[in-house]
Formats: C-alpha cells, sequence, structure tokens
C-alpha cells in the first residue's frame, strides 16, 4: 500500500482526536495539575455540573458556573491557557449548596474542565467546550 | 498595596435560621497574569490576588486559590448556611502580601 502524505496526514489526525481529547493541549502541565489534585486517583463522570457559555465573545469575561452536590472541593482547569490552572475552590462546613459562580480568561477556543473532589474521597469530572471570538490572557 | 482595590459585597440582611443565603463578592483589581508585555516589550509582573475567603463567626464557608485566568475585577458567587446571627468576614489575598478585609453582619430571625 502507498502512503501518501495526505492519507497519513488523515490517519494522524483522526488518531490525534480519538486517543488525546481532552487533554490535547498542554498535557502534561495539565496532567500534572490534576495529579496534584487527585493524587491518581481514577476519575468518574456525573454529579457536577459546569456551566458555561456555549461562545464566548470576550475571553477577558467568560462567566462560569459549577456546581456539585457533595463536593469538598472543585478544581477548574482550562485546558487551552498559558497556564491550565483557573481555580480551586474548597468548600467549608456553612456552605450551602456545593456551587460557585466567577469570571474566567480564556486565551482561545478551548475546554474547561471541573473536577470534584467528593465527600467519599471520590473523584468526578464535567467538561465542557468554550468557543472564543476574542482571546483573553492579552497574548 | 495595589491602586483602586476595593472590595463590594452583597449579603442579605436577614434570614431565617438554617436558611440558605447567596453571597456575591466582587473586588477591584487588576489581575495581571505576568504574561502581558508593555510597549517597550518588557513583561509586567504578575499582580493577582491569589486567594480569597469567607468565614461566618469563625467557621469556613469557603476558601478560594485563585490562578492568572480568574478575569479582572474577581467575582464570586457562592451559598452559606446562617445557623444564627452574626457577622462574615470576607478576605483576599494580594501577591503583594497585602491582605483586604471586609465584615458583613446577618440577622437571623
Amino acid at each position: 500500500m502507498k502512503i501518501d502524505r495526505r492519507g497519513l496526514l488523515a490517519v494522524g489526525g483522526s488518531l490525534a482526536c480519538t486517543t488525546l481529547i481532552p487533554f490535547k493541549a498542554i498535557a502534561s502541565e495539565t496532567d500534572e495539575a490534576i495529579a496534584k489534585f487527585t493524587g491518581g486517583a481514577n476519575i468518574g463522570t456525573g454529579g457536577i455540573t459546569l456551566t458555561t457559555p456555549e461562545i464566548a465573545e470576550n475571553g477577558n469575561t467568560v462567566p462560569i458556573s459549577v456546581e456539585s452536590g457533595k463536593a469538598s472541593s472543585i478544581l477548574l482547569l482550562a485546558l487551552g491557557n498559558p497556564n491550565p490552572n483557573v481555580a480551586t475552590i474548597n468548600f467549608g462546613p456553612l456552605s450551602g449548596s456545593r456551587m460557585a459562580s466567577t469570571r474566567i480568561r480564556l486565551r482561545k477556543t478551548q475546554e474547561v474542565v471541573a473536577i470534584a473532589k467528593l465527600e467519599d474521597g471520590s473523584f468526578t469530572k464535567d467538561v465542557k467546550t468554550v468557543k472564543v471570538t476574542i482571546g483573553g490572557c492579552g497574548g | 498595596m495595589a491602586k483602586g482595590v476595593k472590595p463590594r459585597i452583597k449579603v442579605p440582611k436577614q434570614a431565617s435560621a438554617g436558611d440558605m443565603i447567596t453571597i456575591k463578592t466582587l473586588i477591584s483589581h487588576k489581575m495581571e497574569t505576568g504574561l502581558r508585555k508593555d510597549s517597550d516589550g518588557n513583561k509586567i509582573p504578575r499582580s493577582i490576588i491569589n486567594r480569597f475567603t469567607c468565614d461566618f463567626n469563625g467557621e469556613n464557608v469557603v476558601d478560594v486559590g485563585l490562578d492568572p485566568a480568574i478575569s479582572v475585577n474577581p467575582y464570586f458567587q457562592f451559598n452559606a448556611i446562617v445557623p444564627e446571627s452574626g457577622e462574615f468576614k470576607f478576605t483576599w489575598y494580594d501577591d503583594d502580601g497585602s491582605v483586604y478585609e471586609k465584615a458583613k453582619k446577618i440577622t437571623v430571625t
């Protein structure tokens, strides 16, 4: 079989899409941040809701909100930023429903990840893609 | 101390015991990421609020670690449970070592 450049690119592209999502952008730093938070534990899904706009016109202030019923802390990551860390929210004993909303900067269209540490010690995450028209971070 | 830093907080004045209330906080701060360059091409040093906490009568409500990806004038909205009358204490920690504090009273009926 003859392998030309176009075919190779197509195969490579689809491989990258299937294997590397969602940590394709700055994998090492993101992995590090996640490992630091979870201690290498498995991350499940469900039980956490991350709310982001589908399209953010201005990447300098993107309103996001995260909620997880039994979370003791939540880690927020933006995978396409120069530095993936966004915020770490720790909930104290007097916190009501475990929710918080804030405004973040996004450099470009990318995935925003929220990982929650639940009270029983397990982890769960939610991923949302945000399309950014004008990037933040002043880059 | 960074210039023009002013915390603003919204807490209901009254609540019933055990009620869940919504708190909104905003502090005006330039949140310089440390990635931008000035017109001469020099990096503008990082200057952000790196931690925000809220306590009620000495008990913690939330403790947030902030990174440069938080927008200018960091805004947070969260919920709290108020068991009795008392005072919310809000604290912001600046990169330059400054600490900004503000307190709000709430009456539980």
